[in-house]
């Protein structure tokens, strides 16, 4: 494999794989909070605890 | 008997004999690492033992680093293993905190792309033309991460490890020096006094939990060859997120961390040996280490722009720049920058979000890259 074709390769396929998979969690973080949601006495309550 | 004496002298004169001029000249480096970690206080714990392993390794007939010598030892169990890095991802784990990174997810984009700069870097290597593996591991200082560039770099081109890890770290601590000018030239005014509000408590101690769980089982399933670093890291998070084995966090995060560096920067340290370190080859790739951590910065401000139009203008592009590893220094130049233009500016729990970003992205970019380069067959 030349040169060029591996640096693009990794460019596009390396950060474009990067992005989506940051991407992907992102939409899963969300998808946790909202299936979890933050309740301030009770998280508050068992930090105190 | 005269004879005896002199073989005597010889023996401690041997020494000099059998000094390279590169030798003296990497004692000097030594020092120079030394005097930045003690006087300037530039990543100390790893420059100092790095500076004392290079003076040691350049004094002639030591052994150090022959076989059965104590760097070397050292140097197979922790680096040639890999283990020393992902011994230290698991401290690093124990003591970040996600939280605010959870708080905004969306912010996980600015530590995508803060990592533009490994690839670009990459390119420019291989355009001046450095092997294949050597590019990567060139290109990995813009992870500005120094266990994931050893990690790589060890395994892949053993040869720059010193170059590599010197760059990594150096300009890890040049960040409030590297950043700002950048920062300055790519916003304007109005945009660096872009508000953008207090961040609220709002995620569960449950989502804290699952976040090392999910992404260690996502990003394992897409890039199972980096799953060492992300799954040592996610680890550490595991144990301090859940609260129940706090004795094993702080031995990560304290004990095993502390040990782990010293034996990691004098092993590296010890890869510093003159007549291998001294070549116009190192200087290229410390050269193209610092162009990664800038390209990094420029990519991760022009996200930020684009996140600021997206979001209708909620969004300080100045945060992008935090978008890289180097955690949390990044995250406080951000907010000295930010309440420069607006003193009433409070961009750091904003910009520590996009710095957590940048160190999952880090990893996660290294992970990408060694999971598609297997997918070439080049690894």
């Amino acid at each position: 494999m030349d040169n060029l074709t591996f640096g693009v390769t990794m460019v596009v396929v390396g950060m474009g794989g990067t992005l989506l998979t940051l991407w992907v969690l992102s939409i899963l973080m969300n998808v946790l909070k909202n299936i979890f949601p933050y309740k301030r006495e009770k998280e508050e309550g068992k930090s105190m605890a | 008997m005269f004879e005896a004496i002199v073989s005597g002298l010889n023996g401690l004169v041997s020494g000099f004999i059998n000094l390279h001029w590169s030798n003296p000249v990497m004692i000097v480096v030594g020092c120079v690492l030394l005097y930045l970690g003690i006087k300037k206080d530039f990543e100390p714990l790893l420059l100092v033992p790095i500076g004392f392993g290079a003076i040691l390794v350049n004094i002639p007939l030591t052994g150090l680093m022959e076989e059965e010598g104590f760097l070397k030892i050292i140097y197979d169990a922790g680096i040639a293993t890999e283990l020393f890095p992902l011994l230290i991802f698991i401290g690093i784990g124990a003591m970040t905190d996600f939280g605010p990174l959870l708080e905004n997810p969306k912010i996980f984009l600015l530590g995508a792309a803060g990592q533009f700069g490994i690839f670009l870097t990459l390119i420019l290597a291989l355009a001046l033309g450095f092997s294949k593996m050597d590019s990567v591991a060139i290109g990995i200082i813009g992870a500005c991460d120094g266990p994931t560039a050893i990690y790589v770099t060890s395994k892949y081109a053993p040869h720059l490890l010193g170059a590599v890890s010197v760059a990594a770290y150096s300009y890890m601590s040049l960040v409030p020096v590297i950043q700002p000018p950048i920062m300055k030239l790519l916003t304007t005014k109005e945009e660096k006094m872009i508000n953008m509000g207090v961040v609220k408590r709002s995620v569960s101690k449950t989502t804290k939990i699952l976040f090392p769980l999910v992404v260690t089982v996502v990003g394992g399933l897409i890039a199972p060859r980096g799953l060492p670093l992300l799954g040592t890291i996610m680890l550490g998070n595991l144990m301090k997120e859940c609260g129940v084995v706090s004795r094993l966090t702080k031995a990560s995060e304290n004990e095993i961390a502390n040990i782990v560096t010293l034996l990691l920067g004098i092993s590296i340290g010890a890869t510093m040996d003159g007549r291998v370190f001294l070549k116009p080859q190192t200087l290229i790739v410390l050269a193209l280490g610092f162009l990664a951590i800038c390209l990094d910065t420029a990519c991760g401000v022009l996200f930020g722009k684009v996140l600021k139009v997206l979001t209708g203008g909620k969004v300080n592009p100045l945060i992008g720049a935090a978008g890289i590893s180097a955690y949390p220094m990044s995250a406080r130049v951000v907010q000295r920058e930010g309440q420069k233009y607006n003193p009433k500016n409070y961009l750091l729990m904003h910009a520590m979000g996009a710095n957590t970003g940048g160190q999952v992205g880090s990893v996660m970019a290294a992970a990408v890259m060694l999971s598609v380069l297997k997918g070439m067959g080049v690894i």
